[in-house]
């Protein structure tokens, strides 16, 4: 396949991969964008492996075989709850590769200078691809290529280690505390200090061992950076790795002189950018203040706390229900963790059959991944026309009869509007309060992740159901 | 201590205040109960219930009197009865103790304490005990039902083989509490319902209960709303303007329900003669302020009649005592209530706390003295009636210059953002070699038409999102597959590991995309 026609290629698939993301404007477009990204990839993967300058075939085949066997084992298999994990775990893979295709370019450099110099011809030589390219560089272009390569294997490694600490976190296998190292932030910007003295150097001849210096810090930076925050921002954090991830991949392209690399790269990158300026918008936080870690101190007494938290039974959720004619259901993480959205689903079938108006408001940041409670309940059959977002239903509370807030805690408190003192004063949050009647399902009497206490469960309309969630609603299934 | 409750000797009422249910809670608060044999009889609780609920049912009031120190009962105490006070006991009723002077001085005089439950301040933590409320709600309920048995249609409309009936139109002058009521009372009968207040604040409450509140447009308005959330007398210019909006009101409606009424004062005139003349013949008025004269002038107390143009004119003064089963309910409720704020304790003895401001208020004689009027009370009885936000309308000269005021602004910081960034691609250039550039041209439009493209992505979608673009990065499969032909082992290990967890990448992305895509199901 000649030069052109792969450029062609390219440009196609190019179009296509934004097609394919234009698409998920709509959730029945989004059914056939996602054609346009796989006809897109195989073209683009197709044009590079029969294009010019390719060898070993035979690897290339068992390689895509094998990863494409583990990646249908893998989609097949997971569980909505665990997206999360999956996509921190996609983000990872990418990190990875990029390290190791830096390291590559930089050892294939200097094998192709060393040729160069020995003065042998271009056609004895018998190098791959991006081999031909390098012979063509002159020093200043040999110059940015290792800038590009620094860059590349340190977003890459800091993503690589980040995602896979995201995935522990996630996945309940790491502690989802925040954790640091004495010294914290501090020791983040010794390790950038130490690796940009490290990328100086590189530049200026080092050996390849400085470059792998830098991988090791940046790894090191990743994983101190990802442990320091904790569970609920989450959803940033796959944000940010999935940003960064594109970043990595068009830092390689241009290393490569790739066009559908950065192309590619970019879309991705700014994509994850958005999502993470979305979700601390959502929580009414500043990028970096999630990054560093932790909520910001209080700066004043929090409200007192007035009245008592009033315990209720499945009984009288059920006659409340009864009586009821439109019911809003506020689902969060607690749902995903009790894997109680099958019941939620029953209940709103039950529900809707009984002729009453169901409804599920979605917080930005319920869940641990942006959209994620939107996928459980599609899993679990909750027709996506009554899934609405905060800001098409706050207004609709007050003519609501019963919300049935259902593991979700920081998302409907009402400190956040009333008490400019809280932590989380400002953040735009779910008015459940102004609803007739709510119910509060909950494990415990605990305070949420934030640890800040919520008068919501101290308001006049407010019952407490303690216990798990899908042993709830499952309880409340049976008496409705 | 022995709570006593004697029957009603006024003509016509029917109401009593015990009721077993309320008994039953008094003895908790540790009081024994007595009543006068045939007390409830009329607002069907029969002795034998009485009875039942540990009640002492005794011949007759003088007995009562005797036995108990805490004496209840519904209208005021005629003069017989406050003879039979002793000193030290306490006498619960309705007093209207303006127009009882000489009563109230009497029983002060024999050291009995009297506690009016007319005068119990309006403040919320009073609510539960405020009887006047309890019976204007009562009032306003059947001022609708008899309303409509005078009324020869139905109230709703209906569409039925036989013809179309139009919905009644209902007028109800001044939203207090028994106004508010007879809206929700109309409204759940089907019929359309207009009401007017002269307190602006009432507007809300007013449509809350379903009806449509007529608007008067008059720049002092909020000047209606006097002192505990009662009206107060409107200045004539008002009162003409309100006059002129009943005036055109009056040939349409066909029910009129007035209340309106001002603390102390004679009822004020609002539905003219001239008004009951221009209404249709089979109108109906009922005017609840007919004790205090009537806001029709026509109206006769405690009867109903018809005028000469059709017009059924009912000034009954009796309606909580026309419903007396439920009006004793809240009443005994109401009274038991300020049994509980006497026994804070709940043992039993009665603590006469004068400086609480509910008892204060409430208590109208103490200890020898006539305390009335009470003190005005610390707590404000309403927050201050946020007047009613006429939205704001931005005159369009102000509109404009708000728009160019922020058109302004985005143009400032777009053409920064544009200048900075010029300046930077402008630096890069000064350097980097052509073939960079050629390339750094692609990136910055990439990621330019990746803003605009993912702005436009559902909320809902955002897990997919991340998903398909898992998926996409997987593109660095190229860079591997460009390397891994590359003669030292190292480089084609190193690719051979990319390559593989890049498919992982493209193959579990793609299909984990697919698969919730094909979850999202329309209903």
């Amino acid at each position: 396949m000649s030069i052109g026609l792969q450029s062609a290629a390219y440009i196609i698939a190019a179009i296509l991969f934004i097609l394919s993301l234009g698409g998920l404007k709509g959730q029945e477009s989004a059914k056939r964008a996602i054609w346009y990204g796989i006809v897109g990839m195989a073209l683009a993967v197709l044009a590079t492996i029969f294009g010019p300058g390719v060898q070993n075939l035979f690897l290339i085949v068992v390689a895509v075989a094998a990863g494409g066997f583990a990646g249908w084992y893998v989609a097949g298999k997971v569980q909505m709850t665990e997206m999360p994990q999956l996509v921190a775990a996609l983000h990872s893979f990418v990190g990875l590769a990029a390290v190791f295709i830096g390291l590559n370019a930089e050892i294939m450099l200097q094998d192709v200078m060393a040729l160069r110099d020995s003065g042998i011809s271009l056609d004895a030589a018998d190098l791959t691809g991006f081999g031909e390219l390098l012979w063509a560089k002159d020093a200043v272009e040999v110059g940015i290529l290792k800038v590009e390569v620094f860059l590349g294997i340190f977003i890459g490694a800091v993503t690589f280690t980040g995602s896979v600490i995201a995935f522990g976190k996630l996945a309940g296998r790491v502690d989802g505390k925040p954790a640091k190292l004495p010294g914290g932030h501090m020791l983040n910007l010794g390790a950038l200090v130490l690796c940009l003295i490290l990328g100086l150097l590189y530049f200026n001849g080092a050996g390849i061992w400085t470059i792998l210096l830098v991988a090791i810090i940046a790894g090191f930076i990743g994983w101190h950076l990802i442990m320091g925050i904790g569970g609920a921002d989450m959803p940033v954090v796959v944000s940010m790795l999935n940003s960064y991830s594109g970043w990595a991949a068009a830092a390689i392209g241009f290393t490569l002189q790739n066009d559908l690399l950065i192309v590619t790269g970019a879309l991705v990158g700014s994509s994850g950018a958005i999502l993470s300026y979305i979700m601390c918008k959502a929580m009414n936080r500043k990028f970096v203040s999630v990054i560093l870690g932790g909520f910001g101190g209080t700066s004043g007494p929090q409200q007192e706390m007035e009245g008592e938290m009033v315990e209720v039974q499945i009984d009288g959720v059920a006659s409340a229900l009864e009586e009821a004619d439109s019911v809003i259901i506020v689902p969060g993480y607690g749902m995903a963790v009790a894997q109680a959205q099958q019941a939620v689903s029953e209940l709103t079938k039950k529900l809707r059959d009984q002729g009453k108006t169901v409804r599920f408001a979605i917080h930005p940041v319920a869940g641990r991944l942006p959209g994620h409670m939107n996928v459980l309940l599609a899993e679990a059959k909750v027709p996506y026309d009554i899934v609405l977002e905060m800001d098409e239903i706050n207004e609709d509370f007050p003519s609501t009869d019963v919300v049935i807030v259902i593991g979700s805690n920081d998302i409907v408190n009402p400190a956040a509007n009333d008490d400019p003192n809280s932590p989380i004063a400002g953040m735009p949050v779910l008015h459940v309060w102004e609803a007739k009647q709510v119910f509060v399902s909950k494990r415990g009497q605990g305070t949420g992740y934030s640890g800040i206490e919520n008068p919501l469960f101290f308001k006049e309309n407010t019952r407490m159901l303690y216990g798990d969630a899908k042993q709830s609603v499952s309880a409340l299934l049976q008496k409705l | 201590m022995k709570f006593g409750v004697i029957g009603e000797t006024s003509e016509g009422e029917a109401r009593v205040a015990l009721t077993p249910a309320s008994a039953e809670q008094l003895q908790k608060l540790g009081h024994d109960c007595v009543i006068e044999a045939g007390a409830g009889g009329k607002a069907d609780f029969t002795d034998e219930a009485y009875r039942d609920a540990g009640v002492d049912v005794l011949d007759n009031a003088q007995a009562v009197f005797e036995a108990a120190d805490v004496i209840a009962k519904v209208r005021p105490p005629s003069e017989a009865e406050v003879d039979m006070l002793r000193e030290g006991q306490t006498l619960i009723s309705f007093f209207y103790p303006s127009e009882n002077e000489a009563l109230m001085k009497r029983a002060a005089e024999r050291g009995a304490t009297l506690i009016a439950m007319d005068m119990v301040p309006r403040i919320s933590r009073a609510q539960k005990m405020d009887a006047l409320s309890s019976m204007a709600n009562i009032a306003g309920y059947r001022a609708v039902v008899e309303a409509a048995n005078n009324f020869g249609r139905f109230l709703t409309g209906q569409i039925t083989a036989a013809g179309k009936v139009p919905p009644a139109k209902i007028l109800v002058v001044g939203a207090g509490v028994a106004g508010l009521a007879a809206i929700g009372t109309a409204t759940s009968m089907g019929a359309i319902v207009r009401a007017f207040d002269v307190r602006p604040e009432t507007s809300e409450q007013i449509e809350s209960m379903g009806a449509e509140f007529l608007f008067l447009d008059f720049d002092d308005s909020d000047a209606g709303s006097g002192e505990g959330g009662y009206a107060k007398p409107s200045s004539p210019e008002f009162r003409e303007k309100q006059l002129a909006l009943f005036k055109e009101q009056a040939p349409d409606v066909d029910i009129v329900i007035t209340t309106a009424l001002i603390p102390n004062q004679e009822a004020p005139e609002l539905w003219t003669e001239e008004m009951v003349k221009a209404m249709k013949p089979g109108s109906v008025i009922v005017d609840l302020a007919a004790e205090r004269g009537g806001n029709c002038k026509m109206t006769r107390k405690d009867e109903k009649f018809v005028t000469d143009n059709g017009v059924t004119i009912i000034g009954y003064t009796d309606f909580p005592s026309r419903m007396a089963t439920q009006a004793s309910t809240l009443y005994a409720t109401n009274v038991r209530h300020m049994m509980a704020d006497l026994t804070p304790e709940k043992d039993g003895k009665i603590v006469h706390d004068m400086e609480d401001d509910v008892i204060r208020g409430a208590t109208i004689t103490h200890g020898k003295e006539v305390t009335w009027p009470p003190p005005k009370p610390k707590t404000k009885a309403q927050a201050a009636p946020q007047k009613r936000e006429k939205k704001k309308e931005l005159t369009p000269e102000e509109k404009r210059a708000q728009e160019v005021e922020a058109f302004k602004k985005d143009t400032q910081f777009q053409v920064g953002v544009l200048v900075a960034g010029a300046v930077v691609l402008l630096l890069v250039g000064a350097y980097a070699p052509e073939s960079f550039m050629s390339h750094f041209i692609v990136f910055a439009l990439a990621c330019f038409v990746g803003f605009q493209v993912i702005w436009g992505v559902a909320h809902s979608l955002h897990t997919p999102l991340m998903a398909v673009t898992n998926a996409i990065s997987g593109i660095i499969i190229l860079g591997a597959l460009l390397q891994i032909g590359a003669s030292s082992w190292i480089v084609v290990f190193l690719s051979f590991v990319s390559v593989l967890i890049a498919s992982i990448n493209i193959v579990g992305g793609f299909l984990v995309t697919r698969r919730m895509l094909s979850m999202f199901q329309k209903s």
